[in-house]
């Protein structure tokens, strides 16, 4: 397999603090990728690297070939990085239509439109001209993972899908992955619940203090090895 | 504390400067005389809208409001409450101060550029205001009775030397005030408020406080000024008194040139502001194209002013308010 | 009856405020950002009507065929080169340049057109007029205020129906994250100023037919333009509408009361409703 995404040594900074150090990743097309970490281990500061909503000037991002380390964020997404980000940040002042309409304006041809998103989570169809924010956290989800389809991203990022959300509509939303990763979408997760992220993906990192701690075929991953690479009790890298 | 080389060299330097100023009147002609004290009023103003804007992040474009209350105060209270200069003078920065809490309490209402206007719409309110006002001429202004003002010293040039001492005394009171200020805790607060100021509320600064504090006091300050400043000039008018060209637009120049956000810069932005005077007054309206132009490509090149440039490559301080910390967190 | 006429004129010239306040109401929306050259841009329409119409013998309200799209053309050329630098979390820098422009401009046009009052003949259309009763309304206050409702419902529209005005409400909401949506921050800055431009210059164009100006006569449209988008609360194109007949009605009633007082009443009424009501008649929901 080819490799969609390959990143050699990534730091991250905010200011004068130092958030990731030296990250090696990759990820081949169409595979499902899945990321876990305490809080405060540099998940969501990795995911904005990669969209180009913070800086990477300068270093190693090859994403099919190119190196997009630096370029702006709008010029990532037509180039099929798609997001849903943290705290969904959908747009209060726009309606559940408009929020996804808008994820079509990167303006990448695909299967994804209104119509199959709409297909996909049908509860949108129903609240479509309700303001994105006035419904309820799962419903919000729904609408920041399908604006991001609408952009037919090559990859899709999901930050922390399931924060907030009870168990059952979390199921519901995991649901659709099937869906999505069969047009070859290759997708990485952000996930608290290890459980859910290790049983959808195909290979995890796991991230500990701005450093990979643990990398590997999600299958082969016991209990043991996680929580000692989540929790630094043994830094040791399989 | 024992002091260094390099604070001996700063002491001496003040000292140097302050007998040089304090003698004016001993040395200068009436026409340097009156440019010093044109000068050091406009150094005191632009020092106190340093502070404001550099310091506590409050951003006005109505200063005017209070040179003109200042002004009026002066004139009222010599005029109908017959008082003395040199008690109306500190009195109509009281009362100035005073006239500015409410004032505040309308512009804290408005935050980030809208206070900016918002404090320039309430200078056009007393602008507008004091124009109506017969007993004080109205819109065409009011001078200042001769009497009063002979009452204030024997002769022309014991006038002149008494308010040019003033004049020296509040700029020398409003830098040493401020920079008193900014070492205190005071100015520990102002600067947490001034980087972040959610950061500084949830650690304990009480920033609304702070901010109205130094508002109202700067306005008093202004106030002062205002009055001094109309001493000077024997005559008030509304449109003088209250001038956003005069006192806002030439002052944000100073600091803006100078460079904001340091005791220095003001100074520097000062000099520098009279010497581009003396050459180029001439121009008329261009004089004040070039200023704006100076002003604008120095916040888009090098916010820091022209202090900033020299202070680029080495640190150096007159007024020494950084703490040092330790390097080690 | 002079009252009446009063208020309907105060209605009326409340049309032209709305189309000051609509390009600062705009910019702020989507950039957070207040443009204190923004009377002086008016103003800069004014004289270039008046331009036109002596040079090239343009009707007034045609000039605007020349006016319009020049300012478009500038407010991007101008916030691509140079706002775009200062726009940001730091208030100060954009204040102060913009602060810099309004002298800049207020002393070219002084150097320009002399410090002499002007104004702009629209032949007939100047002193035409309809009667409603014993009211008297004349046709050029009446074409702005007719003006200032098609702006600011083509502006709605603008906003509800296209996808430039999606991304232009998304980014007022949040515009750290458009990127994410393929579109390019500071392109969308560029057109929110174009638009707000353009607008300018019908509001420049129109207040050359209604009004004397001069080169100075920036600071007060800025101050008018201000107190119209607070009254009608910020984010809200129909609440500057609102906001400026408040504003211009104010001052009908107080210049009926002493001429004197005319302009110190709309800044009154505008201080009493921030007391009273500082987030506006009609704020923007919060989602």
């Amino acid at each position: 397999m080819t490799d969609l995404l390959k990143i050699d040594g990534l730091d991250a900074f905010y200011g004068d603090f130092q958030a990731l150090f030296r990250i090696d990743f990759k990820m081949a097309e169409a595979e499902t990728v899945a990321l876990v970490g305490a809080n405060g281990a540099g998940k969501s500061t990795f995911l904005k690297c990669l969209t180009g909503l913070l800086g990477t000037r300068g270093q190693s991002v090859v994403y099919r070939g190119t190196n997009i380390a630096g370029l702006p964020s709008f010029q990532i997404a037509r180039q099929g990085i798609a997001m849903s980000p943290e705290g969904r940040r959908l747009f209060p002042s726009l309606s559940v239509r408009e929020n996804l309409m808008l994820g079509a304006n990167v303006g990448r041809k695909g299967q994804w439109d209104l119509a199959a998103v709409q297909a996909l989570f049908p509860i949108l169809e129903e609240k479509r001209d309700i303001p994105a924010t006035l419904l309820s956290g799962g419903q919000q989800q729904m609408v920041a993972i399908g604006r991001a389809l609408m952009s037919n991203p090559a990859l899709l990022l999901l930050d922390e899908v399931s924060l907030g959300l009870a168990p059952v509509i979390v199921r519901d939303i995991y649901a659709a992955l099937p869906d999505i990763r069969a047009g070859g979408t290759a997708v990485l997760l952000v996930e608290q619940d290890i459980s859910m992220a290790l049983q959808v993906s195909e290979r995890m990192y796991c991230f500990q203090e701005g450093h990979v701690s643990l990398s590997g075929a999600s299958a082969e991953m016991t209990r043991d090895m996680i929580s000692a690479a989540y929790f630094g009790r043994d830094k040791e890298v399989t | 504390m024992p002091v260094s080389n390099t604070d001996a060299a700063r002491i001496g330097f003040f000292l140097a400067v302050l007998i040089g100023l304090a003698t004016g009147p001993y040395w200068a002609d009436r026409g340097t005389m009156r440019l010093l004290i044109e000068a050091f009023y406009f150094l005191a103003l632009a020092q106190l809208w340093n502070l404001l804007a550099g310091y506590s992040g409050l951003i006005s474009v109505g200063q005017q409001a209070f040179v003109g209350l200042g002004g009026y105060m002066l004139f009222t209270l010599t005029m109908f409450a017959g008082m003395p200069v040199v008690v109306a003078l500190p009195l109509a920065g009281v009362l100035t101060g005073l006239l500015a809490w409410p004032t505040a309490m309308v512009a804290f209402r408005l935050s980030g550029p809208h206070f900016a206007i918002g404090t320039w719409v309430i200078a056009e309110v007393y602008r507008l205001s004091f124009a109506q006002i017969s007993a004080l001429g109205g819109g065409s202004g009011i001078s200042l009775p001769t009497d009063i003002v002979r009452g204030m010293a024997d002769g022309r040039a014991a006038r002149e030397s008494m308010t040019y001492w003033i004049a020296l005394a509040i700029m020398l009171a409003v830098i040493f005030g401020i920079w008193v200020l900014m070492r205190s805790r005071v100015g520990l607060g102002l600067g947490a408020v001034r980087d972040n100021e959610e950061a500084a509320t949830s650690v304990g600064v009480r920033t609304v406080r702070l901010k109205f504090g130094v508002f109202v006091g700067v306005a008093a300050m202004t106030g002062m000024i205002g009055a001094l400043i109309f001493l000077q000039k024997l005559r008030i008018t509304p449109e003088a008194a209250f001038s956003v060209n005069d006192w806002s637009v030439l002052v944000i120049f100073i600091v803006v040139i100078g460079g904001i956000g340091s005791l220095e810069g003001p100074i520097l932005g000062c000099i520098l502001f009279f010497v581009l005077r003396e050459f180029l007054a001439d121009l008329g309206s261009w004089y004040m194209v070039i200023l704006g132009v100076i002003s604008v490509g120095i916040m888009l090149l090098e916010p820091r002013g022209l202090w900033g440039m020299v202070n680029r490559k080495r640190r150096f301080t007159l007024f020494p308010i950084t703490r040092q910390v330790d390097q080690n967190p | 009856m002079e009252w009446i006429n009063a208020i309907v004129q105060g209605i009326l010239l409340g049309g032209l405020y709305a189309l000051f306040a609509a390009g600062l109401s705009l910019m702020f929306g989507v950039m957070r950002f207040v443009n204190l050259a923004h009377g002086d841009f008016i103003v800069a329409g004014a004289f270039g009507a008046l331009l036109l119409f002596e040079r090239l013998g343009l009707h007034p309200l045609l000039t605007l065929v020349i006016v319009l799209p020049v300012m478009a053309v500038f407010g991007y050329v101008g916030q691509r080169l140079v706002l775009n630098r200062v726009v940001g979390r730091d208030i100060l820098p954009s204040i102060l340049v913009t602060f810099g422009f309004s002298v800049i401009l207020q002393n070219l046009m002084l150097e320009q057109f002399s410090a002499d009052s002007q104004r702009l003949s629209a032949g007939a259309l100047d002193t035409a007029s309809f009667a409603i009763g014993t009211l008297s309304i004349g046709a050029v206050p009446l074409l702005m205020f007719g003006a200032a409702v098609a702006v600011l419902g083509g502006l709605n529209w603008f906003f509800g129906h296209t996808n430039t005005g999606r991304l232009l409400r998304a980014t007022s909401d949040d515009g750290e994250i458009i990127g994410l949506m393929g579109a390019d921050r500071r392109h969308l800055f560029a057109v929110a100023t174009a638009i707000a431009s353009a607008v300018v210059a019908i509001a420049g164009v129109l207040m050359a037919v209604k009004t004397n100006f001069d080169p100075s006569a920036g600071p007060i449209r800025l101050l008018f333009a201000f107190e119209a988008v607070i009254i009608g609360g910020l984010g809200s194109l129909w609440g500057t509408l609102v906001g400026g007949i408040i504003l211009g009605v104010a001052q009908g009633i107080g210049a009926q009361i002493d001429p004197g007082l005319q302009i110190l009443a709309g800044h009154i009424v505008f201080l009493i409703i921030l007391v009273v009501r500082p987030q506006g008649l009609f704020p923007k929901q919060k989602g």
